[in-house]
Order: structure tokens, then C-alpha cells, then sequence
């Protein structure tokens, strides 16, 4: 009795994984690394978890833990709350609505789709900041941002698969 | 029992694909209420964010040390190198700030007999917070730094961030451990400025590029390139004449200004907690005054209790 309770707790903690990292490497991505001109174009870490947990493990992905992670990203960046979300919702059903295409996926074609994906949500998140502050925002720390995220993909992939095995086999 | 779980295997896939659709469908909803609730600026949204701010403001701070350690190493092994260059270079600048220090010890001088003559006293109290940053800029669509002080150390809404080169910023959110400071370059700071040698008035507006835009100044104001920027105090939440900037760029409808502070450098910021003496006194004696009179109101009332109390005694 005992034992399956420790188990339990045990497969609880385990599951809350993806989330957990999730919210680790949001805060890590904000520590002032102080290298030049690094801070405006950061790559969005959380684009790329959500995205990779919804095709890997979308259970362990939920869509609450989604919305949760990027309300939680607006409010430590400062960015304007509810934009966060609203990207990461879209790349979340994105990917859910092409689930079965995904599971036979190679993981050059993986990358690729997220590049398009990633297009679209640094697209609604600039379309949505524009909107509200009725500008037109800059685009080109967008743009980078985003270039950087598609460089740095391939690393958190490995990350990821490997803290996937270690944790959740 | 067999049956009913049978039944809900099958109806699972379409009750599942609905009930995915229908959860994107109020998280979606929710978030556009959130960014609608976030763009009114309402105090709610601004409490929890704060709160999250300070939450996370002691584990940023643990991370932040030893970042800062190894930068801080890289740098003094870089500096190292240049030793002989940067202090050959120092000596001169140092021969030429004591000239500058005698003209400006002269200049102060005057300057006091001048307001002396003037009977000018308006010159407002300053008190500096030092904070730590301990936040990056988050992204793309922000400029705005975390700093390790809250309310807890006098940090207010609207007080002027420094480095030693210039204004960064000012305070936006407060929480009781952590600050947000939202940077001049942010697309939502505005700052009333006075730029150059004839300080015409303008306005340092941001719009998250490294090089904020000066607006609304009057249509024959000559601005050339290399003039300075400073704060003009207008709005009374800044000290007038700190350095901002020097305008860079001039541009049919569009003047650019290169801000003194190295963005990439930002280590510590200095608050600046700044009152105009005279309407903070004048408040303070509104309010002694407002309490002396509830006291004396208050004491009026006992004698008279009192006197009921001592009329009510005898008939109990």
C-alpha cells in the first residue's frame, strides 16, 4: 500500500516533467547573461517545448499547462499579457489537428514544420502587439528572435529526448 | 458494467475531438479576455504581476550571481590585457576632469549666489535606491528589465532608473521585493526631455528599436546631430537635467537618439527617489494638521462621555 503510494507520487512527479522544464527554462532565458545585444532577441524556449511536447507527449502537455505557461511567460517578460498564450495555443493545435502526420515524422521534417509554425506564432505574437498599441512595431528583433529559435531547436530537441528517457521512458 | 464502459470507449474519439475543439475554443477566448483586461491597465492584473514578479525575484537572484561572477571574470581578464593602454588613456581624461572639476566647482559656486539672489529654493530632496537587475529583457516585443528592490526599499511607480552614464528607465511596477523598469527604448516610455544647447521641449518616445524617437517638438526647432538629451522634469516624476542621450540622427520627420546607457551592460541600476520638498511638506502639514484636529475633535468628545457615563452612574 505504501510502495503504490510512493509509486504514485512517484509517476506524478514524473509526468509534471515537460511542464516543469517548460517553466525552468522560461525563468533561465531570463537571467541577465550579459552578453551584447543577446537579451532583445532570446530565443523563445517556450515555443519550443510546448511544440515538441504536443507532438511527443500531448498528454503530458495539457492545453490548461499550456495557456498557464504562457500567461506565466507574459507576466515574468513584461510583454503584454495574453499574447504569450495565444501563440502557444495556435502551435498547440496546430500540431494536435496534424497529430497523425507527426508520429511517422523524421526529425529534419520536424524542424522544418516548426520553422513555419514558429513563423506563425512570432507573426500573431507582433500582429497582436501592433494591434494593441495601434503601431507598427519593429519587426527585425522579431524576426531574429525567431531566427535564433529555429538555430537553437535542434539543441532543447536533444535536451528534451534525453530528459524524456531519464524521466518518463 | 462492462456495457456502460464499452459505450464510452466508443463515443470517446468524437466526445474527445469536441471536447479538444471546445477547450481551445475558452482557452483561446480566455487569453484574448486577458489581453484585453492586460490593455486597460487594470490594477488586478497589475497586482498578480507583481506578485509573480516577486515570487520569482529570489531564484532569479541566486541565478543571476554566478552568471554575473563569470562575467565579471572574462571582463578582468580582458582588462588585464589593456592595462597599460586604459591607464595611459585614464591619466589623460583624469588631467582633463580636474579642469572640468575647477570650472565646475566655480560654476556651482555662482550658480548658489545666483539662486541666492533669486531666492530660487526649490531644489527637491534625492535619495538613491541601488538594485541589482536580476530580469533580462524578455524578447522581442519588450524593453524592460527586473531589479532586485521593491517598496520594501522605498522603490515607487515612476521613479528614474540610472547608470553611471545615464537615464535607463523608469520604475513601472513595484512589488515588495522586485521592480519592473521599463527602458526609455520600450514602445510604451515617453520622457519630456530638453535637447541641446537652446533646450527646446520634446518628448523621448521609444518604440523598442535601440534608438528612441524624439516627438512633438515645435516645427522651427533647429536639432543637429550631436546635440545632447536630458530630462526636462516636465511631469514632475523626474530630476530635470539627467542625461539621456545625444540625438544621432536627423531625418525629414524623424529625429533618432542614442541613449548614453550600454544596454548590454546593465548590472545595477540606481533609483532615483526624488521629491519636491514643498508639496511634500505642505501635504504632510495638511495631514498633522487633520490629525490634530480629529485629536482635538476626539478629545472633545471624551469629556462629554465621560460626563455621560458619570450622569448615567448614580441613577444604576
Amino acid at each position: 500500500m505504501k510502495l503504490s503510494l510512493w509509486q504514485r507520487l512517484d509517476a506524478i512527479a514524473r509526468s509534471m516533467f515537460p511542464v516543469t522544464a517548460t517553466l525552468l527554462l522560461i525563468l533561465a532565458s531570463m537571467v541577465p547573461l550579459r552578453i551584447p545585444d543577446l537579451a532583445p532577441i532570446i530565443p523563445s524556449l517556450s515555443l519550443i517545448a510546448v511544440y515538441y511536447w504536443t507532438i511527443h507527449r500531448p498528454d503530458l502537455m495539457p492545453i490548461w499547462a499550456v495557456f498557464a505557461i504562457g500567461v506565466t511567460q507574459d507576466l515574468l517578460s513584461g510583454a503584454m499579457l495574453g499574447v504569450g498564450s495565444i501563440a502557444l495555443l495556435l502551435v498547440r493545435h496546430l500540431v494536435i489537428s496534424q497529430a497523425r502526420f507527426f508520429t511517422s515524422a523524421s526529425f529534419v521534417v520536424i524542424w522544418s514544420i516548426f520553422a513555419l509554425v514558429a513563423v506563425l506564432a512570432f507573426f500573431v505574437m507582433w500582429l497582436l502587439t501592433s494591434l494593441s498599441t495601434a503601431t507598427l512595431v519593429e519587426h527585425r528583433p522579431a524576426t531574429f528572435q525567431y531566427l535564433m529559435t529555429l538555430a537553437v531547436y535542434p539543441g532543447f530537441t536533444w535536451l528534451f529526448v534525453h530528459g524524456q528517457r531519464l524521466f518518463l521512458r | 458494467m462492462n456495457k456502460r464502459s464499452g459505450n464510452v470507449l466508443g463515443l470517446a474519439t468524437p466526445l474527445r475531438a469536441w471536447a479538444q475543439r471546445s477547450a481551445f475554443i475558452v482557452f483561446f477566448a480566455l487569453a484574448i479576455v486577458l489581453l484585453i483586461l492586460g490593455r486597460a491597465d487594470t490594477p488586478a492584473v497589475e497586482r498578480v504581476r507583481t506578485a509573480v514578479n516577486d515570487a520569482v525575484a529570489p531564484i532569479l537572484e541566486l541565478a543571476t550571481s554566478p552568471v554575473a561572477t563569470v562575467s565579471d571574470a572574462i571582463v578582468n581578464a580582458r582588462e588585464l590585457m589593456e592595462v597599460r593602454a586604459t591607464n595611459e588613456a585614464l591619466r589623460q581624461e583624469n588631467e582633463r576632469l580636474l579642469q572640468w572639476r575647477a570650472a565646475a566647482q566655480r560654476l556651482e559656486d555662482e550658480n548658489r549666489l545666483l539662486r541666492d539672489l533669486n531666492e530660487l529654493t526649490i531644489e527637491p530632496r534625492t535619495r538613491y535606491i541601488t538594485a541589482r537587475v536580476i530580469g533580462d529583457q524578455g524578447g522581442a516585443f519588450v524593453r524592460s528589465v527586473l531589479v532586485s528592490a521593491g517598496t520594501r526599499d522605498g522603490v515607487a511607480k515612476g521613479q528614474a532608473a540610472l547608470t553611471g552614464k545615464g537615464l535607463a528607465g523608469r520604475v513601472a511596477e513595484t512589488g515588495r521585493r522586485a521592480a519592473r523598469i521599463l527602458l526609455v527604448t520600450d514602445m510604451n516610455s515617453r520622457v519630456p526631455v530638453l535637447v541641446g544647447q537652446s533646450r527646446d521641449r520634446a518628448v523621448l518616445a521609444g518604440d523598442n528599436s535601440p534608438m528612441p524617437e524624439l516627438l512633438y517638438f515645435s516645427p522651427g526647432v533647429q536639432i543637429r546631430v550631436g546635440d545632447r538629451v536630458v530630462t526636462s522634469g516636465h511631469g514632475g516624476a523626474f530630476p530635470s537635467g539627467l542625461p539621456i542621450g545625444v540625438v544621432t540622427e536627423v531625418r525629414e520627420n524623424e529625429v533618432r537618439v542614442e541613449p548614453y546607457v550600454d544596454w548590454s551592460h546593465l548590472e545595477f541600476l540606481r533609483l532615483v527617489d526624488y521629491e519636491l520638498p514643498r508639496i511634500l511638506t505642505s501635504a504632510e502639514d495638511g495631514l498633522a494638521k487633520a490629525g490634530v484636529q480629529a485629536k482635538e475633535a476626539a478629545e472633545a468628545k471624551t469629556p462629554a462621555a465621560d460626563a455621560g457615563k458619570a450622569v448615567m452612574e448614580p441613577t444604576r
